[in-house]
């Protein structure tokens, strides 16, 4: 990241009426970089992202876009253009008018607006629609044209909130395709807010995931899925399997700690001090758990008994007991050796590797003024 | 229109005997159900329109009716220049009054629907009120309050902005115009209020964040997504009042007749109904020319401004 960030969030904090939406959030954003603001519903994405905008205001603390403080400065004068939950098209505009919005303000001469206007359509591959109405369009095409209006401006920064949210899975695996390759092409940051953790790993360089109006963590994509730091943010990034043991000491190689079944793990130190002989949690992803088949050995078994069984077609999810564990563990198998056959009940022998586990904080406590 | 609606015959034919087959189709039992209203909306909208229609073409002397088709009525009605003026003073009595309701009733629509909060429905409650008094009263109270030694007259002198009652503020199309406008100013606030909040208010934050002021964003996103509702208020109060009766005969004075009164003067002393329903006839057809244009030169605006 160069030395200043393009966005520079700093202890904002927003409260509506007594409600806390955003809660002490500080955030850097470089220049170019594809940023991805991660959360389950409610947690402040939005209210985050239109306070970047300039559609809502902090209560306390400071944004500054490309240097400059942006508080009190209104939309129209920040160098941030966004792309609408709900697309936002003019409905009393054609597809060539609504691209040329914010044009007409620069006052650029028609032909000089009608070329950029048409670059603009040809980016987003809506260059034989410019005719149409908004309400002529499709989903799909509806956010291109939504992308097209907000980047002939040129802007600085693009924010987009949830802007793949309303197409079906197969148009928003392609839009995801196209906004990556749209935003290496264009160079500018891009902000995105999403609730879709793939879409999150899938498109972007860094991820802030987001919970109750706080930051959890902000970190790449691999990451934060392999080193989560909290448990809810490793919830939140595909499944976990959470077990509880107890911090037995330090060593050079980082921090052991004994758990139940699966002994004791040595794992990479966490940021935060952690005191000898205290509760720890640890957790293991399901696809690092592997099935053994036959006579197949492992330097680190266990024996467990299906419980559960779910077909994704490419893969199978277990859930697999295991006696002296509380809870049963998850697993995912690929289809190749036949676990999608495994009948509920049957016994079986499961793989690990103890690097695999992560040390997992505990949350901070919810704050909320109600 | 009310007066040419009011002396008609209603004429209500009893309904067909409906044919055995055709009888058990949908269509029938839907007409059927519609039927009674229809017959009351045909006998009392299209009849009398049609009975004016004819009369038009006739004439009439003391009290016979000569059913031979003339067109002097329309020579008199167009080309008298009595006639001429009460005509265009009714139409730019009617024009004036639209403008002004739409522009006053416009804001007041607008701090509804944008900052009326959760009490969005009081304030509409509140506007209705006037309403609930009669007609007449409300022409009644604008002659106290402009009269001579009225309201406004007395508070003037009161505050000492004025020494002596201004005697203009009463009895002319001013008067009309002011009455009117109050009177209308509540049917054009609810159109255009409905217009104002289908407008999906991201499109307004979508216009203020690709570069728009308020005030353009107003101008660019807000007035022609509320075109509909300022048309249909424009509509709403340009038709009724072209031909509007009372007030123009109680604060109107001398110099505020209206065409409808010498409407009313033909069918009644005058005594020469086919004269006054050439009059309402030509009063239609040009207050729908009005509205037409107005409407088109309203949409030639908004389009301009993009
Ligand atoms: N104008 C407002 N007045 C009061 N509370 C609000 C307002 N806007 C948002 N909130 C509250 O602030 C919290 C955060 O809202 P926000 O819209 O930022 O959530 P989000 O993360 O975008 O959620 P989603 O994924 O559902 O869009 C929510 O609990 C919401 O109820
Ligand atoms: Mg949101």
């Amino acid at each position: 990241m160069p030395d200043t960030p393009m966005i520079a969030i700093d202890r904002v904090n927003k409260f509506y009426g007594i409600y806390k939406a955003l809660s002490d959030v500080s955030l850097n954003i470089g220049a170019g970089e594809f940023f991805a603001l991660l959360g389950p519903s409610g947690c402040g994405k939005t209210t985050l992202l239109r306070s970047i905008a300039g559609f809502d205001n902090p209560s306390s603390g400071d944004i500054r876009i490309d240097g400059h403080s942006a508080i009190g400065v209104p939309p129209n004068l920040r160098p941030t253009n966004m792309v609408f939950q709900s697309y936002a098209i003019f409905p009393h505009l054609n597809v060539e008018e609504n691209v040329a919005y914010g044009l007409k303000r620069l006052k650029l001469g028609a032909d000089e607006e009608r070329r950029r206007v048409g670059a603009a359509l040809e980016q987003v591959r809506l260059g034989h629609l410019g005719k149409r109405r908004g309400h002529e369009l499709s989903g799909g095409q509806r956010q291109r044209v939504a992308l097209a209006r907000a980047l002939v401006l040129r802007p600085k920064v693009l924010l987009l909130d949830e802007p793949l949210s309303a197409l079906d899975k197969k148009l928003r695996e392609e839009m995801q395709a196209e906004l990556r390759s749209l935003q290496r092409a264009v160079g500018i940051t891009f902000v995105l807010v999403t609730h879709d953790q793939y879409e999150a790993l899938a498109l972007s360089d860094r991820i802030a995931v987001m919970f109750g109006g706080r930051i959890a963590q902000v970190a790449t994509p691999k990451e934060i899925y392999q080193h989560p730091r909290t448990k809810s943010v490793a919830d939140f990034l595909g499944g976990m399997n959470f077990l509880s043991g107890r911090t037995l000491g330090q060593t050079a190689s980082g921090l052991t700690v004994e758990t139940e079944k699966f002994g004791t793990l040595t794992l990479s130190l966490p940021e935060e001090r952690i005191e000898v002989g205290a509760r720890a949690t640890v957790g293991i992803r399901p696809e690092r758990l592997r099935l053994l088949w036959d006579d197949e050995r492992a330097p680190h078994e266990l024996t467990g008994k299906v419980v559960n069984r779910a077909y994704f077609g490419e893969t199978t999810h277990l859930l697999v007991g295991v006696e002296g564990l509380e809870k049963p563990l998850s697993m995912i198998e690929t289809n190749t050796h036949g676990a999608d056959d495994l009948p509920i009940g049957a016994d079986i022998r499961l793989a690990y590797d103890p690097e695999a586990f992560v040390l997992l904080a505990d949350d901070p406590p919810v704050e909320r003024v109600h | 229109m009310a007066i040419t609606a009011s002396h008609a015959p209603a004429e209500l034919a009893p309904p067909e005997p409906p044919r055995p087959r055709w009888s058990a189709s949908e269509e029938a039992s839907g007409l059927a159900l519609i039927s009674p209203t229809l017959l009351y909306a045909v006998s009392l909208l299209a009849l009398p329109i049609l009975i004016v229609f004819a009369y038009s073409f006739w004439s009439q002397d003391y009290l016979t009716i000569d059913r031979a088709l003339t067109l002097e009525n329309y020579r008199t009605a167009l080309f008298e220049p009595m006639y001429q003026d009460l005509l265009g003073r009714s139409l730019v009595i009617s024009l004036v009054v639209s403008l002004v309701t739409v522009a006053i009733s416009y804001p007041i629509a607008w701090f509804i629907s944008f900052h009326g909060g959760r009490h969005k429905n009081l304030w509409l409650f509140l506007i209705t009120v006037p309403c609930w008094t009669s007609y007449l009263l409300r022409v009644m109270s604008w002659k106290v309050i402009l009269g001579y030694q009225g309201v406004l007259n007395t508070g003037l002198m009161s505050a000492g902005i004025t020494d002596q009652p201004i005697a203009s503020l009463l009895y002319n199309s001013n008067a009309v115009v002011i009455t009117l406008v109050h009177s209308w100013a509540a049917f054009a606030i609810l159109p255009i209020f409905v217009s104002l909040e289908k407008i999906d208010r991201s499109l307004i934050e979508a216009a203020r964040d690709l570069g728009d002021t308020r005030l353009m964003s107003f101008v660019r996103v807000v007035l022609p997504l509320s075109l509909p509702g300022i048309i249909s208020a424009l509509l709403i109060v340009m038709i009724p009042t072209v031909g509007d009766y009372v007030t123009p005969k109680l604060v109107g004075g001398k110099d505020g007749v209206m065409i409808a009164t010498a409407i009313q003067a033909q069918f009644g002393k005058g005594a020469n109904w086919p004269l006054g329903a050439a009059l309402s006839v030509t009063t239609m057809i040009v207050v729908s020319a009005m509205a037409g244009l107005t409407v088109l030169a309203l949409k030639l605006v908004v389009r301009k401004i993009r």
